[in-house]
C-alpha cells in the first residue's frame, strides 16, 4: 500500500482515543479493523492525516448475553461472530452473514462495528441489523448514548456518529422462542458487494401467524433500508404464500438499487423479490425447529 | 498407471516428485524482482492518462519536483533528445515509450517520477499537473472500420483508416461450395472477452545502469530473458547498449501466463533514466497499472459457421474474425502468425476444407494481445469450433457426445493433415471422449436431465473436446523478430555425478526446477534431485526464446533429452574404456553400464562421470558437458475431452458447476502431479472467462472494471472440484513423446462450459450466449424467451 504519509496514534483508553479525535478533528480516522479503510488509502481515496487505532483499547472485543440482551463489542472481528456459540443459538442470521463477509483472511481482520460505522448500504451488517432491531452503542466526550438502528444510518457513508463518537457496542435484544432469522446475498464472486442481500428476522406465535418480522436489505439503495411496507404486510398475519408474495413485491418496489456491472436496476429488484421470498421460508424452517 | 523406467530413487519421468522450488516458495524465501534492493537505488512511479484519446497540452512537473525526495520528472520529450520514445513491438508495429503530444488509452504512461523512495515517487505523481484537451475516442471496433472514423495511428505516414492487417487461410471457393450446397448450415457470432491474465506478481523491474564499466544489469519480470536482452539491443544500441553488454536476470517469476514477454514502456523507462543517472531504477507497478496499461489477451469477435449433412458429417467450415488489437499490435505471436495458430479452428474432426479470415484494427484501448495460457489465439480457435460444433448438433439433433464420435480424426488416420496446413502428429480422441463419459456417467446424466425438465429444472451438460497446437516451433515457420524459436539446455555433470544444467526457458510457476531435473534423471540415470537447475541468467543459461504457449517441454524439455543422449554416448565410450570390452558389448539400464551376459561388471554412470576428470581415455575430451539448441521437427498436438455439468437457478440465474471432468492426452508425462497441478490452475483459469472475467469499457473508454473489486478472478471458492485424468498418446517425433499441458485446460475449458450453460437453457430456445456468461446475463436471456 503506498498510501499518502499519515500519523500513527495508538491510544490505551476510550478516552484517550476521544481526545486525539477532538483534537484532530476531520484530519483523524479511526482505524478498526481497516478493511475498508485502507483500500481507500491505498487508492488515495482517503488521505486522513492521522490515523487512530483503536486495536488496543481493551473492553471493545466480546459477546455476550446481559438481561435479555446480547452484546457484541464493536472491536469484535467478523470471524468472531462467526464461530460465537451465543449468537449460533439466538441469531443464525450471523453465521450465513459473516460466512459471506469477504474471506477467512478479512474476516479474522475486519470489525462488525467497522462494517456499520462505515455507513455503506453496500456493507451486510446493516441490514441484518435492521432485521434484528439492534442498538448501537456511542461514546463520546459526553459519555456513551443509544442510537436505535433505524436512526443510525443517514446518507451515502453517514452515520449518526458525530467525529468525536467511537462506536463501542452493538445490542440486540434476544427474541422469544419460535424466531428464525436468515441472511443471503447473491454475489458474483467471494468476497464482492451484494448484487442484492436481504436478512430477515421473524418470529411465529402459537398459531403459526408472524408475531413479529424485520427486513433488511443490502446493497439495493443509497443507504442501508427497511422493507418496512413488507414487514407491514406480514406481521400478525399468517404466512400464506400470497402474503409472503406481496412483502416480495413491496420489497422490489420500494428498494433503490442503482445500475452497475452487477446488473441492470431490473434484474436487482427481481432479485430482492426472490430472496424476500427464500430468506421468510428459511426464517420460518429455523423458527419451526 | 504411469510407467516408470526409473527407480523412486533416481526419480525419472513418471514419478510425481514433490517439487523442488516448492521449499523456499512456502518459507518465503523466493527472490523476486520487487525483493531486489541495490545501494543507492532510485523509485520510478508513472503518471498515466485518464482519457483513452487526448492531446498533451502541457506536463507541469513544479509541484512534484517540490515533493522531498523527488529527483526528477521524465516526459517523452526527454526521452525523445535520445531517441528513446518509440519501441517496435514484438509484431514489429511500433508503440510510444512516452508520448510527445498525444496519449492513445486510458492509463497509458504521460510521465515518470523518480525519487529516493517509493512513497516519495508516488506522492510525485500525485502532484504532476497535466493538461489534456480530450478526443472522441474509436472504442468499437467495427466502427473502428467505418470510412468515417477517425484515423488514430496519424504517427504511421500515409495511414488513412484503422485497418492493421488482413489474413486468411484455407480454400475459399471450395468452401463456399460446400456451404453451397450442404444440407445443414448454421452460423453464430460470438465474442471472445477481452481479458488479463491478472498474474499475482505484477511487472516490474530494476535497471541498473554501470557508467563505469559501460554495463546494464536489467532485473525484470520477463518469460524470456533471452529474447528481451537482443530486444534492449536493438532499442538501445544506438546509445551504447551493445548486446555484450546487457544482463538480463529473469528472478523467480510470480505468474506470467503470456502477460509478461512483452516490453512494456515502464522497463524502458527505467532503463533509460538509470542510463541517464548512473544509479539502479526500480519501477514495479501496483495492481490497478498492471490490469489497467498491461497488454490484454484475447478480444477476438468471430462469425463461425459450420456446413454438414442432416445425419450430423461436419464438411466444411468457415471463420471470420475482427481482431481487437487497441493502440498497436503489440501481439506476442511468432512473426509470420499475425493471427497465432488460429488456424487451429478446424478443430479434431475430419472433413475436407475451411477457410478462415482475420482483419485486425487499431482502437483507444491499451495494446495487447498476448497468449494468455494459449499458444497463440488457439483459446479463440477452440472456442469458435466447439461452440459451432455444438450448434451444428442442436440443429441436426444430435447428442453432442455422439456427433463428436461420429466426426473425429480416426486414431489410426494420424498424421493428419488439416485443411489448413497442419500436420496433427498423434492423438486418440474417441478413447478420450469415451473415458470422459464413463467417469461422468453420461447416460445417467441425460437421464437425469430429461427428468428434471419435466419438472422445469434447467440442468445442463456441455462437452469440449479440443486440440490443441504447442510446441514453437519448427525454425522453417517460426520465429521472433528473426530469432528462430528453438530452445536449449546445457548439462555440466560435476566430478561428483552430480549435475547442473542450464535452459534457455524461464519458469514462472511450472515447475521446471523438478521436470527438467526429471528428464535428465530419465536420460543419465543421476538421481534428479541430485540435478540444480538453473534459469533466467542471460550471462549463464544458453540462448531461448524462453517459456510461453506450452512450449518449454516441447522444445527445451527435448533439447534437455538430446544433451543427456549426448553424455550418454560419452558414457558408453568411456565405460567401454573402464571395462575393456567393446561399445557393442555393453548394456545400459538407467544409472549403469553393464557388460552382455556378465551383469556383475558394470560402472554406474558416477564412476563413469568421475573418469572423465580423472582417467579418460586417451584422445578424448575431458570433463562431462554437453549442449543442444533443440529445433522441434514439427508442433505437438495435445488434445483432451471435457465434459461439464452445470445446474441453473431459473429464478436469479445463478450458475453452479456441479461436476467437471477432464480428460487430458499431453502424450508421456514427467510428473503426474505437477501435470495434475497444471490442469488444476488452468481450468480454473478456464472457468475464469467463461463465467467472470472481461475487461469492460464504456464509449469514451474508460475502463468500468481496472481493479480486482470488479475484474472477477475467481478463486477456490468458486471452482468446482475438478476431476482429472488422462490418455497417453506420446508425440511420434519429440524425443521424449511428451506433448506440453499448460494451456489445454484454459483452452478447453470454457466452450465446456458455455456449451453446459447453453444445454441448460436451451428447452427455451436459447442456442449461444457470449461468455463470461453471468447470472445476469442467463436472468436477461431467460426474461426475453417470458421464462417466469
Amino acid at each position: 500500500m503506498i498510501a499518502q504519509s499519515f500519523q500513527y496514534e495508538s491510544p490505551g483508553t476510550i478516552q484517550e482515543a476521544i481526545s486525539l479525535l477532538q483534537k484532530y478533528g476531520d484530519d483523524a480516522k479511526i482505524l478498526s479493523g481497516g478493511h475498508s479503510l485502507l483500500p481507500m488509502m491505498k487508492l488515495r481515496l482517503a488521505s486522513p492525516e492521522y490515523l487512530i487505532d483503536i486495536n488496543n483499547i481493551p473492553g471493545l472485543s466480546h459477546i455476550n448475553e446481559d438481561n435479555g440482551v446480547v452484546k457484541i463489542g464493536g472491536l469484535t472481528r467478523e470471524s468472531e461472530v462467526e464461530h460465537s456459540d451465543l449468537l449460533k443459538k439466538y441469531f443464525p442470521i450471523f453465521g450465513d452473514v459473516t460466512k459471506l463477509i469477504a474471506d477467512p483472511q478479512v474476516r479474522n481482520r475486519g470489525t462488525v462495528g467497522g462494517n456499520l460505522a462505515h455507513g455503506d448500504a453496500a456493507n451486510d451488517h446493516p441490514a441484518v441489523m435492521m432485521a434484528v432491531n439492534a442498538t448501537v452503542m456511542a461514546t463520546g466526550p459526553d459519555g456513551e448514548r443509544e442510537i436505535p438502528i433505524d436512526e443510525f444510518f443517514f446518507g451515502f457513508y453517514q452515520t449518526a456518529l458525530q467525529p468525536t463518537d467511537i462506536l463501542t457496542e452493538i445490542r440486540i435484544p434476544i427474541p422469544p422462542k419460535g424466531t428464525g432469522s436468515a441472511y443471503h446475498k447473491l454475489e458474483r464472486k467471494v468476497g464482492d458487494y451484494a448484487t442484492a442481500g436481504v436478512a430477515v428476522q421473524l418470529t411465529l406465535d402459537a398459531n403459526g401467524n408472524c408475531s413479529n418480522i424485520g427486513i433488511g436489505l443490502t446493497n439495493v439503495n443509497p443507504i442501508p433500508l427497511r422493507a418496512a411496507r413488507s414487514e407491514e404486510v406480514l406481521k400478525g398475519k399468517p404466512l400464506t404464500e400470497e402474503n409472503i408474495a406481496l412483502a416480495a413485491q413491496y420489497a422490489s418496489e420500494d428498494c433503490s438499487p442503482s445500475a452497475d456491472l452487477r446488473g441492470s436496476v431490473e434484474y436487482k429488484r427481481a432479485m430482492v423479490g426472490v430472496l424476500v421470498k427464500r430468506m421468510i421460508h428459511k426464517a420460518v424452517e429455523r423458527a419451526k425447529a | 498407471m504411469i510407467q516408470c523406467k526409473t527407480s523412486k530413487a533416481i526419480g525419472g519421468m513418471g514419478h510425481s516428485l514433490k517439487r523442488k522450488e516448492d521449499d523456499r516458495f512456502i518459507q518465503g524465501k523466493g527472490n523476486y524482482v520487487d525483493d531486489i534492493k541495490l545501494p543507492g537505488m532510485l523509485y520510478m512511479d508513472i503518471v498515466r492518462s485518464p482519457y483513452a484519446y487526448a492531446k498533451i497540452l502541457k506536463i507541469d512537473s513544479e509541484a512534484a519536483m517540490k515533493v522531498p525526495g523527488v529527483v526528477a520528472v521524465i516526459t517523452g520529450k526527454d526521452l525523445a533528445q535520445y531517441n528513446l520514445h518509440w519501441m517496435p513491438t514484438l509484431m514489429s508495429d511500433t508503440q510510444m515509450v512516452l508520448p510527445t503530444d498525444t496519449v492513445m488509452y486510458q492509463a497509458q504512461e504521460v510521465c515518470a517520477v523518480i525519487a529516493t523512495s517509493r512513497y516519495a515517487a508516488r506522492d510525485g505523481r500525485e502532484a504532476v499537473r497535466v493538461e489534456y484537451e480530450k478526443m472522441k475516442p474509436v472504442i468499437d471496433p467495427y466502427k473502428a472500420l467505418d470510412p468515417g472514423a477517425p484515423v488514430l495511428r496519424t504517427d504511421k505516414e500515409g495511414k488513412k483508416d484503422n485497418h492493421i492487417w488482413n489474413w486468411k487461410v484455407g480454400d475459399k471457393e471450395k468452401t463456399d461450395k460446400v456451404f453451397e450446397t450442404a444440407d445443414v448450415v448454421v452460423k453464430q457470432q460470438m465474442h471472445i472477452p477481452r481479458i488479463h491474465v491478472a498474474s499475482i506478481e505484477t511487472c516490474g523491474c530494476v535497471a541498473d545502469y554501470d557508467k563505469v564499466k559501460h554495463h546494464l544489469t536489467m532485473y525484470m519480470t520477463t518469460q524470456a530473458p533471452h529474447a528481451i536482452r537482443t530486444v534492449i539491443a536493438l532499442v538501445a544500441g544506438h546509445v551504447g547498449l551493445s548486446e555484450e553488454r546487457i544482463r538480463v536476470v529473469s528472478p523467480d517469476i510470480g505468474g506470467g501466463f503470456g502477460g509478461k514477454v512483452p516490453v512494456y514502456p515502464g522497463y524502458v523507462i527505467a532503463i533509460a533514466v538509470s542510463f541517464l543517472v548512473g544509479k539502479p531504477v526500480k519501477w514495479i507497478e501496483d495492481r490497478t497499472e498492471n490490469l489497467q496499461a498491461d497488454s490484454f489477451a484475447r478480444d477476438y469477435h468471430i462469425t463461425a459457421e459450420m456446413a454438414g449433412t442432416k445425419d450430423g458429417k461436419i464438411l466444411a467450415t468457415r471463420f471470420k474474425v475482427l481482431a481487437d488489437h487497441g493502440y498497436t499490435d503489440a501481439s506476442a505471436n511468432p512473426s509470420k502468425f499475425n493471427t497465432g495458430l488460429f488456424s487451429i479452428a478446424t478443430g479434431s474432426y475430419d472433413y475436407g476444407t475451411s477457410f478462415m479470415e482475420a482483419d485486425a484494427v487499431y482502437t483507444n484501448k491499451p495494446p495487447g494481445g498476448v497468449a494468455y495460457r494459449c499458444s497463440f489465439r488457439v483459446t479463440e480457435a477452440v472456442h469458435a469450433i466447439e461452440r459451432i460444433t455444438d450448434r451444428f448438433a442442436l440443429a441436426v439433433g444430435k447428442d453432442p457426445a455422439e456427433l463428436r464420435m461420429q466426426n473425429f480424426i480416426k486414431k489410426e488416420d494420424f498424421p493428419w493433415k488439416s485443411p489448413t496446413g497442419w500436420t496433427y502428429d498423434s492423438g486418440d480422441y474417441h478413447a478420450g471422449l469415451q473415458k470422459a463419459m464413463d467417469a461422468i456417467d453420461y447416460a445417467g446424466l441425460r437421464k437425469e436431465q430429461a427428468e428434471k425438465r419435466k419438472k422445469g429444472e434447467l440442468m445442463g451438460i456441455g462437452i469440449s473436446t479440443f486440440t490443441e497446437i504447442v510446441g514453437a516451433g519448427p525454425s522453417k515457420d517460426f520465429d521472433i523478430l528473426g530469432i528462430k524459436m528453438f530452445d536449449s539446455a546445457e548439462i555440466r555433470v560435476h566430478p561428483t555425478g552430480k549435475a547442473i544444467a542450464r535452459f534457455g526457458t524461464k519458469s514462472q510457476g511450472q515447475g521446471h526446477e523438478t521436470t527438467y531435473a526429471q528428464i535428465i534423471a530419465e536420460e543419465l540415470g543421476i538421481p534428479a534431485e541430485n540435478i540444480q537447475i538453473e534459469e533466467g541468467d542471460t550471462d549463464t543459461a544458453p540462448y531461448g526464446l524462453g517459456t510461453y504457449a506450452s512450449r518449454s517441454t516441447p522444445t527445451a524439455g527435448a533439447a534437455a533429452a538430446v544433451a543427456a543422449r549426448k553424455l550418454r554416448d560419452k558414457a558408453r565410450k568411456i565405460a567401454a574404456y573402464l571395462l575393456e570390452v567393446s561399445e557393442d558389448d555393453l548394456e545400459w539400464e538407467p544409472g549403469k553400464f553393464s557388460v552382455k551376459g556378465a551383469p556383475e561388471k558394470s560402472k554406474t554412470i558416477q564412476e563413469i562421470v568421475f573418469a572423465s576428470y580423472t582417467n579418460h581415455p586417451q584422445g578424448m575430451e575431458a570433463g562431462f558437458e554437453a549442449v543442444h539448441y533443440y529445433d522441434p521437427p514439427n508442433l505437438t498436438f495435445p488434445s483432451g475431452a471435457y465434459i461439464c455439468v452445470v445446474d441453473v437457478d431459473k429464478e436469479t440465474g445463478a450458475i453452479n458447476v456441479r461436476r467437471f471432468v477432464a480428460i487430458d492426452d499431453c502424450g508421456h508425462i514427467i510428473n503426474p502431479m505437477i501435470v495434475q497441478g497444471q490442469v488444476h490452475g488452468g481450468l480454473t483459469q478456464g472457468i475464469a472467462p467463461a463465467m467472470y472475467e472481461e475487461l469492460i469499457y464504456d464509449e469514451d473508454g474508460n475502463i468500468l472494471n481496472g481493479t480486482l473489486m470488479d475484474y472477477l478472478v475467481p478463486t477456490a471458492v468458486e471452482s468446482p472440484k475438478w476431476e482429472t485424468g488422462h490418455t497417453v498418446t506420446p508425440s511420434p517425433h519429440h524425443p521424449i513423446g511428451a506433448k506440453g499441458v499448460g494451456e489445454s485446460p484454459t483452452v478447453g475449458a470454457p466452450p465446456a462450459i458455455a456449451n453446459a450453460i447453453v444445454d441448460a437453457l436451451s428447452p427455451y430456445g436459447i442456442t449461444h450466449l457470449d461468455i463470461p456468461i453471468t447470472p445476469f446475463k442467463v436472468w436477461k436471456a431467460l426474461q426475453e424467451k417470458g421464462v417466469k
